[in-house]
């Protein structure tokens, strides 16, 4: 893989790793969300496998393929079972600020990651590290989705993306995690979302709605 | 400047004003077709003008000037596009005046004087159309400006020529984020300026939802026939625009020969034919907006076209 080539793929993977982002902050349907998810564990994986190619590392090849089977396949599959399947469980109820405000947001959010990673990138300007204001503006648009969101399920996928963007930012900063640190990281997401799976579960059956507001009021 | 490339700006837009309501009916005949209606023919637009140019000239009254000359602001103004654009070759006469920021200043000078006109009626429709198209408008512009602005940062112009000329001599740059960003943007900014699907339907006279039909109500014969060629050749223009933004395959160099403008003429007509026939077969496929749900779709643009900005300027140039 020569220089040229890894750049670009880079910069892609840094792009739809953000667009996917900007697509969960724009959609309302909880199974688009977490398709969008699956997607932006795609391109997250896409990092360290050409990191690993382009440096010939075995180690980041199989953490590559670790976050590929993980985030674009297990974590959406289990999430999307904890959907609804009732007409009102599948939609994200009235946002706390709405779409084209939230889109608004996003964009001051993306500007902002740009402007305070400019000190990281400084310290060793590469083809990776000019891409991590990407992966630091999904960090910032997750916390913004767990907070403007109703839903339980849509604040997991809002954790999920945290996630994603906190392992991305090291991916493209450290070029490459030790193996038993990601094992370590990725073991602890996988138990959170199946915890998450299970709360969602619970809430519905007792509550029959997963409306996090709702929740707040005492009742007898 | 040669003669020839004269020559290719003037046969632009001759082009343009015939190939105009040509694509209008080709894309009606593709809608017709795909919904499983036999359709008017694509020469079913130019059989219309025909009709309304022989009819005389209505003046609603209590009109002023500013009803009478709108279509000719419109009309005058998207021919100006059509000339100083480089559809068939780089080097057009205007080239000086061909910036991206001049193109959209010229797109809204028409569109204003539309809505001026819709108001000047003092019709109910006229007014209400007017309102919903400036709205519109004023969601569109920045979004134009701006993905203008990301596709300037890798030419690291914003003239047309260079532009296009720019992407012709480096093709990888068009699979970087910024461009295919930009690209989004400007696909769904386009649609809405043009009055396409999901945000107005070309088709509908009714009354809740139409807003490029309701400014034009009160239009009748020649002056009709001369606001519904002009929307046709905005549509056309603004294909032809994307079409050589981002693919600029088989355009004329600034200093053509005979073969090189007519490879050129025959590249933009199939670029447009096919980007038309595309739009065409996608808009069966869906339902207009909810006009509350327009600025959704036109911040979500705008947020892209930001995101299109920020990649090429952060990813595209080394930090020093």
């Amino acid at each position: 893989m020569t220089q040229a080539t890894f750049t670009g793929v880079l910069d892609l993977a840094a792009g739809a790793f953000l667009l996917a982002a900007v697509l969960i902050v724009w959609r309302r349907e909880l199974r688009a969300m977490v398709r969008m998810l699956a997607w932006q564990g795609a391109a997250l994986a896409t990092i360290p496998l050409a990191v690993g190619i382009y440096q010939a590392d075995a180690a980041l090849i199989i953490v590559g393929v670790i976050v590929l089977l993980l985030r674009a396949v297990v974590l959406p599959l289990l999430l999307a079972r904890a959907v609804g399947t009732e007409d009102h469980e599948r939609r994200e109820s009235t946002p706390l600020v709405n779409t084209t405000t939230s889109l608004l947001i996003t964009a001051v959010l993306t500007v902002l990651a740009y402007a305070v990673t400019r000190p990281i990138i400084a310290l060793d300007p590469s083809p990776a590290t000019r891409a991590v204001p990407a992966a630091f503006a999904v960090i910032l648009i997750a916390v913004f989705i767990m907070v403007s969101r109703r839903r339980a399920l849509s604040q997991a996928v809002g954790f999920m993306m945290l996630d994603n963007g906190i392992a991305a930012t090291a991916f493209l900063i450290t070029s490459g995690v030790p193996l038993i640190v990601e094992l370590g990281a990725s073991l602890d997401v996988l138990f959170a979302v199946l915890v998450l799976g299970l709360l969602t579960g619970h809430m519905r059956r007792t509550f029959g709605d997963t409306d996090l507001d709702q929740l707040r009021e005492l009742r007898d | 400047m040669s003669a020839l490339a004269v020559a290719a700006a003037a046969l632009q837009v001759v082009g343009v004003l015939a190939g105009a309501p040509l694509v209008v009916g080709g894309m009606r005949q593709v809608r017709a077709r795909l919904e499983g209606r036999a359709g008017g023919g694509i020469g079913q637009p130019w059989r219309d003008l025909r009709k309304q140019l022989r009819k005389q000239q209505i003046t609603p009254s209590g009109t002023t000037v500013v009803f009478a000359l709108a279509p000719a602001v419109v009309a005058g103004s998207t021919l100006l596009i059509a000339a100083i654009v480089p559809l068939i070759a780089l080097g057009s006469p205007l080239d000086s005046a061909a910036d991206l920021f001049g193109v959209v200043g010229l797109l809204f000078l028409g569109t204003v004087a539309l809505t001026l006109a819709g108001i000047d009626t003092g019709t109910a429709f006229g007014g209400m159309g007017s309102s919903r198209e400036i709205t519109i408008a004023a969601l569109v512009e920045p979004t134009i400006l701006l993905a203008v602005f990301a596709l300037s940062v890798p030419g690291g112009s914003a003239n047309l020529a260079a532009i296009v000329a720019a992407t012709a001599n480096h093709p990888e740059q068009l699979v970087s984020p910024g461009s295919l960003l930009a690209f989004v943007a400007l696909a769904i900014v386009i649609i809405a300026e043009t009055g396409r699907l999901p945000v107005d339907n070309p088709s509908t006279h009714l009354e809740l939802t139409m807003i490029h039909e309701a400014m034009i109500l009160e239009y009748a014969g020649p002056k009709l026939a001369l606001v519904e060629w002009a929307s046709g050749m905005r549509l056309t223009v603004l294909l032809g625009l994307v079409a050589n933004l981002f693919m600029p395959w088989g355009i004329a160099g600034s200093d053509p020969s005979f073969l090189a403008v007519l490879i050129g003429l025959v590249a933009i007509t199939v670029k447009v034919v096919v980007l038309a026939g595309l739009l065409a077969a996608g808009e069966v496929f869906i339902a207009k907006l909810r006009l509350f749900r327009v600025p959704e779709l036109l911040a979500g643009s705008f947020l892209l076209a930001l995101l299109a900005v920020t990649a090429s300027y952060f990813l595209g140039t080394p930090t020093s």
